[in-house]
């Protein structure tokens, strides 16, 4: 099980947690149809670091943006999604 | 490498069994094949056997980077069925099933399929109704389902919990007597030897680390013992389709994520029939050894690891307690953990790719073991004729960006919601 620095509670069990999709998912309102089918339906998904949105479902119930390596599972670094991250 | 008979064992009793042969060469790549085959799992070594058999497409390779059978192929729960709801699944997983009753003569080697019955519990009066309609469509497709009472059910598992204050009560069953389970490293094995003695190159401890492109052509793999030109090939490698895809400049519509599966000591026989459940995520049975053997859910956060978190395990275990008290006494021997490649409406995605001669096989999320030899048998027909075959259609590359997803549990186009 992760553990998973929330940036808002400290560090807590990844039970808390649940994952929700990967940032390079995220489709802007005003993007071009054939952009926005792509970031929806196909992944890049490394084997190896990838950024993620996570969110603390079972806690303080916020958004948060994760690095993560995709097979040592090991984090880099935990942010909260606001104005500066993935607006 | 003759064929394996009850004659050969009792000639082999005079011999002291010393005319036992390895099961297949050990070739080394040459430098051009019409057919290359990334991956020696299941669905790799089945669609060449059947290019050799059925085809005459004898000029094959199929390349795997560490043994054969030694991913998802030995790693899943050996269940088989075909109790699909929507028409293109159940063409699918149907062609599949009719193949397996028949694959250990085919192959002339056992894969000990073993057609015990694969039974959906229903917890509640919506799930039997959902149960009953979903039995309704595969009876209307031409594949068997029965809806079982309580009082029935009690005949075939009498080991659930059937009391009324169990933690998931059972309000009943459906119910495909021709499912079951099969041994799945000699759906591996069986298919090897097969297709090897057919002609196909099986070529171990060779990793594909490149695709070559010509324009739009893909036209050879560069691989840790060299460059192998290629005709067409054919990317049959589960949880890293996305990997090496991606050396074709594709990008899939997979996510990665890690499905468990566990076994515990062998004991012997209780559970009759493969357990599933309507509203759990929770698969029980028993292997020929006597083990019983326990699946879940996928992790649902992406992952190339192998191996699983203890939080999946612990959430099946505890729904298989509660189905089925009496394995509380068992002691667990293993876990493990296989990488899936979760497509974004649960169904795999097979057919040509818009790399000219670059053809996928993957994106079977949790249900690839089932499919191994139907994938197999219409991924090479597919192959041969330079075009999907009709079965596969709705599974192609391009059916999200077409708004065509094949979503049997419609729950909309999220890998992780499975």
């Amino acid at each position: 099980m992760l553990n998973i620095a929330c940036p808002h509670c400290g560090p807590r069990a990844q039970s808390e947690f649940v994952y929700e999709r990967t940032a390079d998912s995220v489709v802007p309102l005003d993007a071009d149809p054939e952009v926005a089918v792509a970031a929806l339906f196909t992944r890049t998904n490394p084997k190896g670091w990838d950024e993620e949105i996570w969110r603390h479902t079972h806690g303080c119930g916020s958004w948060l943006l994760m690095r993560r390596h995709r097979v040592s599972h090991a984090i880099e670094w935990v942010k909260p999604i606001g104005p500066e991250v993935l607006p | 490498m003759g064929r394996y008979s009850a004659f050969g064992l009792l000639r082999g009793a005079f011999n002291g069994q010393s005319h036992w042969q390895p099961a297949w060469r050990h070739p080394e790549p040459k430098a051009a094949y019409d057919v290359v085959i990334i991956g020696g799992g299941g669905h790799g070594l089945a669609t060449a056997y059947y290019l050799a058999t059925q085809h005459g497409i004898r000029n094959v390779a199929v390349l795997e980077k560490g043994y054969i059978g030694g991913g998802n192929t030995g790693r899943n729960t050996t269940i088989v069925r075909s109790n699909y709801r929507q028409e293109a699944l159940s063409r699918m997983y149907e062609t599949s099933l009719k193949l397996w009753q028949t694959l250990s003569d085919e192959l002339n080697y056992n894969v000990m399929f073993s057609p015990r019955g694969a039974l959906f519990l229903g917890h509640s009066d919506s799930d039997m109704i959902r149960l009953a309609e979903k039995g309704d469509a595969m009876r209307t497709q031409g594949v068997d389902a029965e809806l079982l009472s309580v009082d029935q059910l009690r005949k075939v598992e009498p080991l659930l919990d059937f009391s009324r204050d169990a933690r998931f009560p059972i309000e009943g069953g459906m119910i495909q007597w021709r499912g079951g389970t099969a041994r799945h490293d000699a759906v591996a094995w069986g298919f090897a030897r097969g297709a090897d003695m057919a002609g196909v190159d099986i070529i171990q401890q060779c990793e594909v680390t490149g695709i070559v492109r010509e324009g739009n052509r893909a036209v050879a793999v560069e691989t840790t013992r060299g460059r192998i030109n290629a005709g067409t090939i054919a990317i049959c490698v589960a949880g890293h389709s996305g990997q090496v895809a991606a050396m074709a400049g594709l990008k899939l519509p997979v996510e990665s994520q890690t499905l468990q599966a566990m076994v515990t000591e062998g004991v012997k026989p209780m559970v009759n029939t493969v357990v599933m459940s309507q509203s759990l995520h929770c698969y029980i049975n028993q292997s020929d050894k006597g083990g019983i053997v326990f699946g879940g859910d996928p992790d649902n956060w992406p992952s190339y690891a192998q191996r699983g978190q203890p939080m999946t395990l612990e959430g099946a275990v505890a729904q298989g307690l509660a189905l089925m008290p009496a394995l509380s006494r068992l002691r667990m021997l293993r876990c493990w953990g296989g990488v899936t490649d979760m497509s974004f409406d649960g169904s795999p995605i097979i057919g040509p790719t818009p790399v000219d001669g670059l053809w996928l096989n993957g994106g079977w999320c949790y249900g690839g073991f089932k499919a191994t030899p139907g994938s197999g048998w219409l991924f090479a027909h597919s192959l041969a004729h330079g075009r999907a075959h009709e079965i596969l259609e709705p599974f192609s590359l391009d059916r999200f960006e077409r708004g065509a997803p094949v979503d049997e549990n419609g729950v909309g186009p999220m890998p992780n919601h499975r």
